[in-house]
This record gives C-alpha cells, sequence and structure tokens, in this order.
C-alpha cells in the first residue's frame, strides 16, 4: 500500500482554465488528476448536443487536453478521473484512444462506466412503480413526461474504484458525483471497504473541497482577498491522502493562490445544506465534525470525519424544457442615469402590455445599484450616480412573446430616454428555459457497468 | 449595548441549491464564532433579507469551522437557468448578509 497519494483537482467545472489540468501534471508531483466538468445544466446541454450528432454528447474540451498531457501521464503513471463524458462517454473515450494512437501510445486502459443514464428507461421506471416523485413538491414525475431532456443517476466513487481495479488508467464516466471522482483513488489505493464509513466521509470531504478547483485555494475567497497572491497564476488545490483518512490540501509550489484555514472552510460550506447529512451514493459524511488545522506554507490538514451508512437511494436528476427566456440590457450616463433606466423600463413594459404578450414573469434589475443585493443597496443620489445599466429579462412558455420582447429592446435608443448606449450583439433571441426535477431512485432499480477499452 | 460589523468578524460564501440558496459565514476567531452562535439568529437572517428571501430560514452550527450555515428557502427566482435573477446562483448573498450589523452586550 502506499504510505500516501497527491490527488490533483483539474478543472471546476466546464469552461474553468483550459491549462489549469496542464499545470497540475507538469508542475509537481501528483499521482491522481481529477476533473469535474457537469453542473446540473451541463447534461442538458450535451444530450442536446448528442442528439443533433450520436458522437457528440461529452466535454469535448477532453480530447485537446488529452493530446498535452498523456505522454507525461503514462510516463509518470499519473491516473486520469473525470466525469467529463457527459451523455456519451463511450464516444468520449473513442475521442481519447484516438488521441493516443495518433501519438503512438501504447498500453493504454480507458474504462467508461455505464448506467447512469436513464433517459430511455423512464417508462420501464415508472411501470415498475417507481414515479421518480419530485424531492420538493412531492408531484410524479408523469406530468412532465413528454418534456424531458436528460436524466442521470448520481453514481458514486465504487464504480471508478473497479475500474481501477481492472488497471484503467483513464476513468470516463457520466454522471458521477464530484465527490466520488475524488473518494474513489483513496478507496482504491488504501483497501477502504464499503463500511469504513469514517474513512469514506473523509474522501468525500476531500471531494467537496476539490470539486470547485481554485474556489478552495484562493479563487473567489471573501475574506481577505486583496491579499491573495499572484492569483493571475493560480494553482488549483491537491490533496494529499493518507491511509487513516487524514487528508493535507495543498498546491503546487511557486504557484499563486493560497490554501489556508479560511480559503478551506469557505470552500466547505460551499453549497451545502444540512451539514450533518451531506448524502453522496457512497456515505453519510457529517460537515459538524471535519477538523481543519492550518500548517502554514499553503498546507492544511483534515481529520477526525466522521461518517455514516449510505442510504438505498441514488439522487436522479432529470432536466426538462419549461418554455423561454431572453434578457437585456442598456445603459444609462449622468444625468439622472438612474431616473433615465427607471423610464425607459416603463415605456418598455408599457409597449409589451399594449402588444397583448404573455409573460410568466418580467424582471427588471438595475447593474450598478441593487442587481445583487436588492433591497439592501444603500440608496444612492439618483441625479450623482455616472451610470446605469438597466436590465430586463422575461419568461414565457409562448416562444413569439420571448421573439417579440427581444424586437422591442433597440428601439428604446431613438424613442425613449436619452444619453443610453451599450447594445450591441443584435436583438437577444430567446433560449430555452431547462427546469431541473430532483428525485430519488431505489439502488436496486440501477446497475452500472464497467468496460475498458485498450491501445 | 454595542454595535458590531458582521464584516469585521466573519466571512463567507453562498451558493444554490435550487431555488433555495445557502450562505456559510465564518469567524476569523473564536471569540467571534461566539457572538455568531449567539446573535446571528435564523429570525435576524430572514428579516435582514425581507424581499428577498420569500421562504423559512434554517440555521445550523458547525463550532469546529466557526461557521454557521444558513438556507434560504424560495430565494433565487425559481434558481437554474428558470431565473430571472443576474445572480440567479446567489453568488452575492454572502457579501449580503456581511452588510449586517450585530448588537451585542
Amino acid at each position: 500500500m502506499k504510505e500516501k497519494i497527491r490527488i490533483a483537482s483539474g478543472q471546476g467545472f466546464w469552461g474553468d482554465l483550459i491549462d489549469a489540468p496542464y499545470n497540475q501534471v507538469f508542475r509537481g508531483e501528483i499521482d491522481y488528476l481529477v476533473m469535474d466538468y457537469l453542473a446540473e445544466v451541463t447534461m442538458s446541454i450535451l444530450q442536446k448536443q448528442k442528439n443533433k450528432n450520436p458522437e457528440f454528447g461529452y466535454a469535448r474540451d477532453i480530447p485537446e487536453l488529452m493530446k498535452r498531457i498523456l505522454p507525461e501521464c503514462k510516463k509518470r503513471n499519473i491516473k486520469i478521473i473525470t466525469n467529463g463524458g457527459g451523455v456519451n462517454p463511450i464516444s468520449c473515450a473513442n475521442a481519447v484512444l484516438d488521441i493516443a494512437k495518433k501519438l503512438n501510445i501504447n498500453n493504454l486502459k480507458v474504462a467508461v462506466i455505464l448506467g447512469d443514464d436513464i433517459l430511455n428507461r423512464i417508462e420501464e421506471i415508472i411501470s415498475s412503480g417507481c414515479y421518480l416523485n419530485n424531492m420538493e413538491t412531492n408531484e410524479p414525475i408523469t406530468i412532465i413526461k413528454d418534456k424531458i431532456l436528460s436524466a442521470n443517476v448520481y453514481f458514486g466513487a465504487f464504480p471508478i474504484v473497479e475500474a481501477l481495479k481492472q488497471g484503467a488508467d483513464i476513468v470516463i464516466t457520466g454522471r458521477t458525483t464530484d465527490t466520488g471522482l475524488t473518494l474513489a483513488p483513496m478507496i482504491y489505493e488504501f483497501g477502504w471497504n464499503k463500511t469504513n464509513y469514517d474513512l469514506l466521509a473523509a474522501g468525500t470531504v476531500a471531494g467537496h473541497i476539490l470539486e470547485c478547483g481554485a474556489q478552495a485555494s484562493g479563487g473567489n475567497f471573501l475574506g481577505d482577498w486583496k491579499s491573495v497572491p499572484n492569483m493571475a497564476d493560480i494553482g488549483f488545490p491537491i490533496a494529499e491522502a493518507y491511509p487513516n483518512g487524514e487528508v493535507i490540501i495543498t498546491k503546487h509550489e511557486n504557484t499563486g493562490g493560497r490554501v489556508s484555514f479560511e480559503t478551506v472552510s469557505e470552500q466547505l460550506l460551499y453549497e451545502i445544506g444540512d451539514p450533518k447529512n451531506y448524502i453522496t451514493p457512497d456515505c453519510i459524511a457529517d460537515f459538524t465534525s471535519i477538523k481543519l488545522e492550518d500548517l502554514g506554507n499553503d498546507r492544511v490538514r483534515v481529520y477526525d470525519v466522521k461518517g455514516f451508512p449510505e442510504t438505498e437511494f441514488y439522487k436522479v436528476s432529470c432536466s426538462y424544457s419549461d418554455g423561454f427566456s431572453a434578457s437585456a440590457t442598456l445603459t444609462y450616463s449622468w444625468p439622472e442615469a438612474l431616473t433615465k433606466a427607471k423610464s425607459a423600463d416603463e415605456i418598455l413594459r408599457k409597449r409589451l402590455e399594449n402588444l397583448n404578450l404573455q409573460f410568466e414573469e418580467i424582471r427588471t434589475e438595475f447593474v450598478g445599484y441593487n442587481a445583487c443585493h436588492g433591497p439592501l443597496a444603500k440608496q444612492l443620489d439618483e441625479n450623482d450616480i455616472n451610470e446605469i445599466t438597466l436590465r430586463i429579462a422575461v419568461r414565457s412558455k409562448d416562444y413569439y412573446s420571448v421573439e417579440r420582447f427581444g424586437k422591442e429592446i433597440a428601439p428604446l435608443i431613438l424613442t425613449g430616454p436619452p444619453s443610453v448606449t451599450g447594445f450591441a450583439g443584435g436583438r437577444p433571441k430567446p433560449s430555452e428555459v431547462v427546469a431541473y426535477w430532483p428525485a430519488l431512485i431505489p439502488k436496486k432499480l440501477v446497475q452500472h457497468q464497467v468496460k475498458i477499452f485498450e491501445v | 449595548m454595542k454595535k458590531i460589523k458582521l464584516i469585521d468578524i466573519a466571512h463567507g460564501r453562498s451558493g444554490d441549491k435550487g431555488d433555495a440558496a445557502n450562505i456559510g459565514i465564518i469567524a476569523y476567531d473564536f471569540d467571534g464564532y461566539k457572538i455568531l452562535e449567539k446573535c446571528l439568529t435564523a429570525d435576524l437572517v430572514k428579516k435582514h433579507f425581507d424581499g428577498i428571501c420569500l421562504g423559512k430560514v434554517e440555521r445550523f452550527e458547525l463550532p469546529n469551522l466557526r461557521a454557521l450555515n444558513f438556507v434560504l428557502h424560495n430565494t433565487l427566482g425559481g434558481g437554474g437557468t428558470v431565473s430571472l435573477k443576474l445572480d440567479a446562483q446567489g453568488k452575492t448573498l454572502a457579501a449580503a448578509l456581511l452588510r449586517m450589523e450585530l448588537e451585542i452586550e
């Protein structure tokens, strides 16, 4: 057994710094590179891409990245784990294997995890008596059945562990929990079993710290953010994991950013509910048990984490089409910038009303004044503000209403209040509103499969 | 009674969970946490976000991290891509909470 492993976070979301995984590989020692590409909205986008082209539906940054890092990873035996397979992990694996062949890399095993995509199984699952009731409203999924765009089960770490046991150098999954990507190599390397709940929780906590990339190492840090050094060259976080479940969060030397009690604790609090019940497919982690020790030099020790048995359910995330929306902005300058923006808003609303358009919601925000903090914004002297950006957004089930809204923005420049600018890029186009349907499914209704491809 | 600014004793981070937002508030030291634990109640947070948070506010304590976690239900205008808000994910709400002043003895 290794005495420790270093697991590096390479992406916090699809669209994160392109060079981050490259830097994790080339600027220091690591054993695993883990990359989270999937947000809830990403799955529906990928499903739409796959509908247009059956070869698509995965994070297409991955093949480009592999060209740059695969020879080095193979040479140093760095294993790569990612959920960037999206709704088409097999095509993603094929693309990676093509790259490997072109680079004359041999003896490469790429594993794919399948079974999370239940889009084509909804009818069958309903007829088995599982109505995939919405976790928030308790309504059965039948009411949106015809509008579903994607439906995926969140798998945990264990399917990835199976792939690693079969010798995979690269593991490509569909919808796997972000935390499972980091937990899996710890289970595999240290031989943790399925009932070592404290250890599983420790790895889960490490995964939560790593899953948003540099948000744990000085990015989006609301503490003393101005003192964070060299954010231009920010180092992404690395979990140095030990067999007893202790983890040291750090980053490569000579990179920017900061790993401290403050930066790590902010990430631990990110997007959590009841901290005693952090539920994953692998275990329930108690975030109130977590202890942090700032060791200095960008090293924070995470220890004493307590865990409890997993539930009998997987979480399911369905996305469905729920109408259309569009937003537009116009910028008004001094004098009376805010008064002008408010007047333009009134004029536009009157025109929309006169056109008898149908909207579920029209939302106006004054950027530079109250868009972020609403009623909490301090009262400003309306005459003295330099400029205000008027932002109006609409949502409707009716495509025509949203499209017509887009045609009513530019005319405000010549038919509304003065000193207005900032209309560029043409008429705002309606975009499809994708709504979420969170549900639970008994684990026994879903089977994962591990497939290995080799060159 | 003495007033202190929350931003002087704590930092934090916020994000989305569907239409709910969560705000983690972390004290810079343990004395600060004692103040948070005693004074920063769910009711106060609910009042602070009057007009923004339309549902209930839940509070959870994480003393090891010197932190409180608040879950603000019905806050993000529908959440996800349904929301028309500029800040549809509640990313700036932690900063909004740090605007608060607390009365301490």
